[in-house]
C-alpha cells in the first residue's frame, strides 16, 4: 500500500519534472540556436544596408541594397570571381585525388594483413592531429624549392597529404566492417585483391566515399593558412583572398559582408543538402584519440 | 642425384620465396600513393621542423645555415611574447574546450532520453559554424563586436549602455576572440554528446530510478560514464582547435590590439614570414606540436577504460 503510494508520487513528480525538463530543453535549444544564428543574421543584415552605412548590427535597413552583392562580385580591385574559381580549381583536384589514394590505402588497412600494418596506420594518424601550423615553415621552403610558390599546385599537394589521413581512417573503418564472407567468396572465385576492391567492395562503398568527398571539399575550400602563405594576393583562394582584401575594404562594409556570404555559400549549400552525412563524418573524424 | 635434389629444393624454395614476397608486397602497393603524399607534405615537413629548429637561417637563397643546437629554444623561451602567446592559449583552452564540453554535458544531462520534436532542425543549426570558413566567421563577429555592433545593441536593450569596440579593447579582446571559439565548438560538443546519450542503454536509467536516485546520480553514474568515448573525442577536437587558433585570430584581430591576442600560430607566422627568424619559428612550431601530442596522449590516458 505504502509502496504503491510512493510509486504514484514518484511517477507524478516525474511527469511534472517532464514538463519543466521539456521547457528547459527547448529553452536551451532555442537560446543556443539564437546565439549561433545572431552573427550570421548580422552579416546578412549588414550586407543589404546602404553602401555608406557603418552600423553593423541588427537594425532593419531602410532599403534593401541587394546590389551590394553585384558590387562584391564585380568590383575591380576585389577579384572575387577569380578567388572563388581558384578555390574551385584547388578543390576539384584535391577531392578526387584524396578520395583515390584514401580508397586504396583504406582498403589495404581495412582488409589486408601485412607486416607493420598497425605501425603504418598509426603514423598516418599523426595527420589527424597535426595542423599546418606545425609544418608550415619548412613546407613553405620545400614548396619554394619545388617551384610551387604562387602556384595552385603548391596548395593542392599538401592538402592531399593532410586530408588523406582522415580519408584512410574513415574508409578503413568502413572496409573493416565488411562481412569477411563477401571477400572470401570472391577469393575462392580466384579474384585478386584489386578485383575484389573494384568489383566487390567499390560498388557498395559509394555512401562513405561521398561523405568523404563532401568533407574534403569543405576543408579544402575553407583552408586558410597554407593558401595565405603560399599564394600571392591575386591568385589566392577565396577565404585567404577575402582576408587579405578585407582590411583594404572596410570603407564598404556592406559589400565586404556580401563577399563573405558568397564565399561561405558553396559550403553552406552542401551542408544544407547533406547535413546528416557531414555531421556524422566530422564527429567520427577524431574518434581516434 | 644429390646435385639434382639440391637444385630441386632450391628451385622450390626460390619459387616459394618469390611468390610469397610478391604476395606480401601487394598491400604496400595500395599504401604507396597515399604514403607519398603524406610523407612528402606532412611527415617530412614535420621532421624538417625539428631539424630547422636547431639551425639559424633567414630563408634567403644562399644565406648561411648555421647549426645552433638548442639556442632557438632558449631564445624563444626567454622571450616574453612566447609566454604571452602560451598564456593566451590557456584562456583559449578554457573557452574553446572546457566551456563547450561543460555546456554540452549539461545539455546531455538535461536531455537524457527526452524525445525532441524538431531535433534535426536544431542540430543542423547549432552545428553550422563547423562548416563555415573562419574568415567568414571572423567578418561576422567583427561586426557583432564593433562599437555600433550587435553585441552593444543587445546590451543596450538589456539596459547596459556600452560603446566599447570589443576586439580593439586591451582588456576584452582576448576574451572576445575566445568566446568566438566557444560559439564554434559548443554546437559540436552538443551534437556529439546528444548522439552519445542516445546510445546509452535505457535500462541503466530505469535502474537508477528504481534505486530512487535523482538527476545527479543519474548524471554521474549513467550519463557521464556512458559518454566516455564521446568525451574523449570532444576533448581532443576542442583542445586541438584551441591550439590551432591561428585562422580565427588572424581574421579578427591579427594578434592585436598590441600583443593582447597573439597565440603560438600567429607567432610562428610572424617569426617565419614577417621577420625571417626561421629557426625560432620552427622551434615555436615544435613546441606547439609537442603540446598537441602531449595533450592528446593525456586525454586518452586520463579517460581510458579502467578495468
Amino acid at each position: 500500500m505504502k509502496a504503491q503510494k510512493e510509486k504514484m508520487q514518484r511517477s507524478r513528480s516525474l511527469t511534472n519534472g517532464g514538463f519543466f525538463r521539456r521547457l528547459a530543453i527547448y529553452g536551451f535549444l532555442g537560446i543556443a540556436s539564437g546565439i549561433v544564428l545572431t552573427p550570421f543574421v548580422t552579416l546578412l543584415n549588414v550586407s543589404v544596408q546602404s553602401p555608406d552605412s557603418t552600423a553593423t548590427n541588427l537594425s532593419w535597413p531602410e532599403n534593401f541594397y541587394w546590389q551590394n552583392f553585384v558590387t562584391a562580385w564585380t568590383k575591380g580591385d576585389f577579384p572575387l570571381p577569380m578567388l572563388m574559381l581558384n578555390s574551385l580549381i584547388v578543390a576539384s583536384v584535391v577531392v578526387p585525388t584524396t578520395v583515390l589514394v584514401s580508397v586504396l590505402a583504406g582498403y589495404a588497412f581495412g582488409t589486408l594483413r601485412f607486416r607493420g600494418d598497425k605501425f603504418l596506420f598509426f603514423i598516418f594518424m599523426i595527420g589527424l592531429i597535426m595542423p599546418f601550423e606545425a609544418t608550415i615553415v619548412p613546407l613553405y621552403y620545400q614548396l619554394r624549392s619545388m617551384g610551387l610558390i604562387n602556384n595552385l599546385v603548391g596548395v593542392m599537394l599538401p592538402q592531399v597529404g593532410l586530408f588523406c589521413a582522415f580519408g584512410i581512417f574513415w574508409l578503413r573503418q568502413f572496409f573493416k566492417a565488411m562481412p569477411p564472407s563477401l571477400i572470401e567468396a570472391a577469393k575462392v572465385d580466384g579474384a585478386g585483391t584489386f578485383r575484389i576492391l573494384r568489383s566487390v567492395l567499390l560498388p557498395i562503398s559509394w555512401p562513405p566515399i561521398l561523405t568523404l568527398a563532401t568533407l574534403v571539399f569543405i576543408w579544402s575550400w575553407n583552408e586558410f593558412l597554407l593558401a595565405l602563405v603560399v599564394l600571392d594576393r591575386e591568385t589566392r583562394t577565396a577565404p585567404s583572398g577575402l582576408a587579405s582584401f578585407s582590411g583594404q575594404w572596410t570603407t564598404d562594409i556592406p559589400a565586404l559582408s556580401a563577399a563573405a556570404i558568397l564565399v561561405a555559400l558553396p559550403t553552406v549549400i552542401l551542408y544544407v543538402a547533406l547535413n546528416r552525412k557531414i555531421i556524422a563524418g566530422i564527429l567520427q573524424g577524431a574518434v581516434k584519440g | 642425384m644429390k646435385f639434382q635434389q639440391a637444385t630441386k629444393t632450391d628451385l622450390v624454395n626460390l619459387k616459394f620465396i618469390r611468390g610469397l614476397s610478391l604476395q606480401r608486397l601487394i598491400p604496400y602497393l595500395y599504401i604507396i600513393p597515399a604514403g607519398v603524399f603524406f610523407t612528402a607534405f606532412v611527415l617530412w615537413p614535420l621532421f624538417q621542423t625539428m631539424n630547422l629548429s636547431l639551425f639559424e637561417w633567414t630563408g634567403i637563397i644562399g644565406a648561411p645555415v648555421t647549426f645552433v643546437g638548442l639556442n632557438n629554444y632558449v631564445s624563444i623561451l626567454s622571450e616574453a611574447y612566447t609566454w604571452m602567446a602560451l598564456s593566451h592559449t590557456l584562456v583559449f583552452i578554457l573557452t574553446f574546450s572546457i566551456i563547450p564540453v561543460c555546456l554540452g554535458l549539461t545539455f546531455a544531462a538535461l536531455f537524457s532520453r527526452e524525445k525532441i520534436v524538431g531535433l534535426v532542425f536544431f542540430r543542423t543549426v547549432i552545428f553550422l559554424p563547423q562548416v563555415i570558413a573562419s574568415v567568414v566567421i571572423g567578418v561576422a563577429w567583427r561586426w557583432v563586436y564593433q562599437d555600433l555592433g550587435t553585441l552593444n545593441q543587445v546590451l543596450s536593450v538589456l539596459g547596459i549602455s556600452e560603446g566599447r569596440a570589443w576586439l580593439g579593447d586591451f582588456e576584452w579582446a582576448l576574451v572576445a576572440v575566445g568566446l568566438i571559439g566557444s560559439w564554434v565548438m559548443t554546437g559540436l560538443t552538443m551534437v556529439l554528446f546528444l548522439s552519445g546519450v542516445g546510445r546509452i542503454d535505457s535500462d541503466l536509467y530505469d535502474a537508477v530510478k528504481i534505486d530512487g536516485g535523482g538527476a545527479f546520480r543519474e548524471f554521474f553514474s549513467v550519463t557521464l560514464p556512458g559518454l566516455r568515448p564521446e568525451l574523449i573525442v570532444a576533448m581532443t577536437i576542442t583542445l586541438i582547435a584551441a591550439l590551432r587558433s591561428f585562422d580565427l585570430v588572424f581574421v579578427t584581430t591579427k594578434g592585436g590590439p598590441g600583443k593582447e591576442t597573439i597565440v603560438p600560430g600567429t607567432e610562428i607566422y610572424r617569426l617565419a614570414f614577417r621577420e625571417n627568424y626561421l629557426g625560432e619559428a620552427a622551434s615555436m612550431a615544435m613546441i606547439l606540436a609537442l603540446i598537441i601530442l602531449a595533450l592528446v596522449r593525456t586525454i586518452s590516458f586520463l579517460l581510458r577504460e579502467r578495468q
